[in-house]
């Protein structure tokens, strides 16, 4: 007989049943201890000391970074312990902006809650203002360094599930911060916009870019007609910002809301999501059947911090992506297109609003590739926890608000266009329309075996499965966060696995795990929202992107054949390579000289790994044998957005890429020494 | 050696230190601190370019360097002087020869830095040399009793030496 292990906590005994840390154990037994760095899907920092308990015989020490022991004897409060947690939220308070009023994060922060349940009132240490610029860089995020209380919460998402690491810890002592390389802005470094750092962070220092204003203005604006869209993510989440329990699924609440606050029409982005699986589907079984495995596994492109991260870090692969636009931007592209023709408005009096649980979908909208003539297709992104400020703003009862359908033409969706908000949901609409496409049903009754594919669903961080559709076997993962992803191109790297289609999604969970999101937004919460939309999904009538009838409609007044030629040139696009941190380059010149032939080697990472050093080495060496060093300006440059034919040089304005060491004899003489010559 | 030659060899040199030391974290600091012997400080591009090479963030890389005083982040002269602002110091007046040095070398301004690249003049905590105060040290040979007279007649010494050269 096993004897029940135990921890005496307050007088208490708690059975420890695996915890993670003592902690998580105390939390276990009701007690709810302050943290500011504990994150439970993080690793352990044990920096902020505010779980500090006392232990019989240990002395006092941070809860987070001890394993409890069974007959340890454990108090959480007493006098020390109070002394000592007050004092580090005064020291925190004194070095921190004291604006609350204004501050984004007011009445969700932290350290405002918890100032609150200790009771600070005064703080004893004197206010020390670094005035510290504000980075509004980028249209998703805003970083106030001055509200940062260095938990390093973010650092760790960045670097642990997104393994990116654009911000650490610089600098020591009182001058520390936390922020990107060189003190530089996130639009100029590797960020991808995912916004999870924001989503993690206790305080005001990372918020959400807001779109806020410049929506109220388009709504009362009355030359303007206001169409939004919303995305699947947000009508799982955005009860919670009213009180209700996550995954409580209100998709008429929200079109209620939206048209209370007053936009004109209200659509949804899960028929956008339809009409990308069934263009995705046949992308993806024409490439299958091309006979070339050059383009696969084919990428799903929905997820705009994927796409940024591919674009920055696998530009080999870009040709891999799918060329469909996500649906967001699908929306984008018919509403600007056909929409107004529809409604009887000027395309230019047509202002298009998406709802979406995502930072990066802000700067999706904002790429040059899709806006027209300068105007983008999307104009303002507000996330799920602006739409709920907005509410609020106004003043009305959500409760008591009347549910109200989704407008058409773009109001009709499948269930395969509602799961895209779950991890595992784009790979399992496909996978829906491809066995359809493959083999079609001769009953009118699907078999749910074709319709659910329990293999790419759930939270894990890499799904795989093959799956057999119609004697073909289609091969897939799913990567669920941007370090997922890592881990799937290193499996396809290293020959370990062969996939056909891969779906990745940057946030855990998918889009309802968004940083636009509700918060708290942690393992259990996405749990609840991922199963509300499975249950949203089961509730469809029509659960397969084909069988949409408005999208069918789309198609036959607009877009002809799906994959052809109308269809391409409204819902596909292209990316590209993107340097990941702006900057000098590396200079072998003192001076600046006139009439100097300038030769630049890439030394960025694709091409480094791609042997360009030895490249640079050898025309260093010939440029000095020759003696040209005079007239050569040569450099070392980080990246020419041409990864994909790394490595490259520029000689004279002009890249010539997939250089070799063997090459250089000749790219010397003839474009180097020549030119001097004449 | 031109002064392109030396640039591609202190990049050569770079290039070797991270071989020498291989891509592990760990080595991280031993080759920033012969880089920056290189370079006499870490220049932002080729911090950026040892974290390509070793394959570490760039943001990490950068707070290693800011994080130990031992590493500089400007440009550093090829002396550098720092004069003692501690306490006992500060009371026999090492200011004024903090500010005679900075007025023999031009400096004014944010600079602390020659534009040749000779004189890098800073202040100090403590050089913990109060028996000998007001001190300051030049690399690391240092002076106690200075007057702004001694210091300029030291920073002579120097400049005249260089110009032998
Ligand atoms: S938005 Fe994402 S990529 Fe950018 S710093 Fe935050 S976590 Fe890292
Ligand atoms: S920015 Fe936020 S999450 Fe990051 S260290 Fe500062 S307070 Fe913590
Ligand atoms: S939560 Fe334990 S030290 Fe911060």
């Amino acid at each position: 007989m096993s004897v029940q292990q135990t921890v005496v906590i307050d007088g208490l005994s708690v059975p420890i049943e695996g915890e993670r840390n003592l902690l998580e154990l105390v939390r276990k037994a009701g007690i709810d201890l302050p943290t500011f760095c504990y994150h439970s899907e993080l690793s352990v920092y044990g920096a902020c000391r505010m779980c500090v308990v006392e232990i019989d015989k240990m002395g006092i020490v941070a809860s987070c970074t001890v394993q409890p022991q069974p007959g340890m004897v454990v108090r959480t409060n007493t006098e020390q312990l109070r002394v000592i947690r007050r004092t580090i939220l005064e020291l925190l308070l004194a070095n921190h902006d004291r604006d609350c009023t204004t501050c984004d994060k007011n009445g969700a922060c932290k350290l405002q809650e918890l100032a609150r349940r200790f009771g600070v009132q005064d703080v004893r240490f004197g206010q020390e203002d670094a005035g510290l610029p504000i980075d509004r860089s980028t249209p998703a995020l805003v970083r106030d360094p001055n509200k940062c209380i260095l938990c390093g919460d973010c650092v760790r998402v960045c670097g642990e599930v997104q393994k990116i690491g654009v911000l650490d810890f610089a600098y020591r002592g009182s001058d520390a911060t936390v922020g990107p390389a060189f003190g530089k802005c996130l639009a100029d470094v590797d960020c991808v916009q995912c916004g999870q750092c924001a989503s993690v962070c206790p305080t005001g220092a990372i918020t959400i870019h807001s779109d806020v204003d410049r929506v109220w203005k388009a709504i009362h604006d009355p030359k303007m007609k206001v169409v939004a869209q919303v995305a699947p993510a947000i009508r799982v989440a955005l009860g919670e910002e009213f009180g209700h329990e996550p995954g409580w699924a209100a998709p008429g609440k929200v079109v209620a809301a939206l048209k209370s606050i007053g936009v004109d029409m209200v659509f949804d982005t899960c028929f956008t999501a339809d009409l990308t699986v069934v263009e995705e589907t046949a992308e993806f079984l024409e490439r299958l059947s091309s006979g070339s495995r050059e383009r696969l596994p084919q990428f799903t492109s929905c997820c705009p911090a994927w796409v940024k991260y591919v674009e920055q870090y696998h530009p080999n692969y870009l040709a891999n992506l799918s060329s469909c636009k996500s649906p967001q931007q699908m929306f984008g592209a018919v509403a600007r297109r056909f929409l107004g023709r529809e409604l009887g408005v000027e395309p230019e009096n047509l202002y298009v609003v998406s709802v979406m649980p995502c930072t990066a979908k802000k700067f999706e909208a904002a790429r040059e590739e899709f806006a027209s003539d300068g105007r983008p297709d999307v104009d303002a992104v507000l996330t799920t926890q602006e739409l709920a400020r907005m509410i609020r703003e106004t003043g009305i009862d959500f409760d008591k608000l009347p549910i109200a359908p989704f407008d058409l033409p773009f109001g009709v969706s499948t269930g395969a266009g509602m799961i895209f908000g779950n991890s595992g949901g784009v790979a399992e609409a496909v996978l829906r329309a491809a066995a359809e496409l493959l083999a079609p049903e001769k009953t009118s009754e699907i078999p749910r075996s074709r319709l659910v594919f329990e293999e790419v669903r759930g939270l894990d961080g890499v799904k795989e499965a093959t799956v057999n559709i119609a004697g073909n076997e289609v091969r897939l993962a799913v990567a669920n966060s941007l370090g997922a992803a890592a881990e799937v191109l290193r499996r396809i790297e290293s020959g370990e696995a062969v996939y056909d289609i891969v779906e990745v999604m940057s946030c855990p969970g998918g889009c309802i795990g968004g940083a636009g999101q509700p918060s708290p937004s942690h393992l259990e919460v996405r749990k609840q929202r991922t199963q509300a939309l499975y249950d949203v999904d089961t509730m469809q009538m029509l659960r397969r992107s084909h069988d949409n009838p408005y999208v069918k409609a789309l198609y036959d007044r607009y877009l002809g054949d799906v994959g052809g030629k109308k269809a391409h040139s409204a819902l596909h696009t292209s990316y590209g390579t993107r340097r990941r941190i702006a900057g000098e380059e590396i200079k072998f010149s003192s001076e600046e000289v006139d009439g100097k032939l300038d030769v630049g080697v890439c030394v960025g990472t694709c091409c480094y790994l791609h042997g360009s050093y030895d490249l640079l080495r050898g025309l260093m060496d010939r440029v000095a044998r020759h003696g040209l060093t005079d007239r050569v300006d040569l450099h070392a440059t980080f990246c020419f957005e041409q990864c994909e034919h790394s490595p490259n040089i520029e000689i004279g304005g002009s890249i010539r890429g997939n250089v070799t060491e063997e090459d250089i004899d000749e790219v010397f003489e003839k474009e180097i020494r020549a030119r001097l010559v004449e | 050696m031109t002064p392109v030659e030396a640039a591609q060899r202190k990049f050569e040199r770079v290039n070797e230190i991270i071989e020498e030391h291989g891509r592990e974290q760990s080595a991280l600091i031993p080759i920033l601190q012969e880089v920056q012997a290189e370079y006499r400080y870490l220049p932002e591009e080729i911090l950026t370019y040892i974290a390509t090479a070793m394959g570490l963030s760039v943001a990490t890389v950068f707070g290693v360097a800011t994080f130990y005083a031992q590493f500089s982040l400007s440009p550093k002269g090829k002396y550098v002087v720092r004069v003692c602002d501690g306490t006992a110091c500060h009371v026999r007046h090492s200011m004024r020869v903090y500010e005679a040095i900075r007025s023999k070398l031009n400096l004014r301004d944010g600079r602390f830095t020659t534009p040749d690249m000779m004189f890098t003049v800073e202040t100090v905590a403590c050089l913990g040399a109060c028996g000998v105060a007001p001190a300051m040290v030049i690399n690391d040979e240092v002076y106690g009793k200075m007057t702004p007279e001694a210091a300029c007649a030291i920073i002579d010494t120097l400049l005249n030496r260089d110009g032998e050269n």
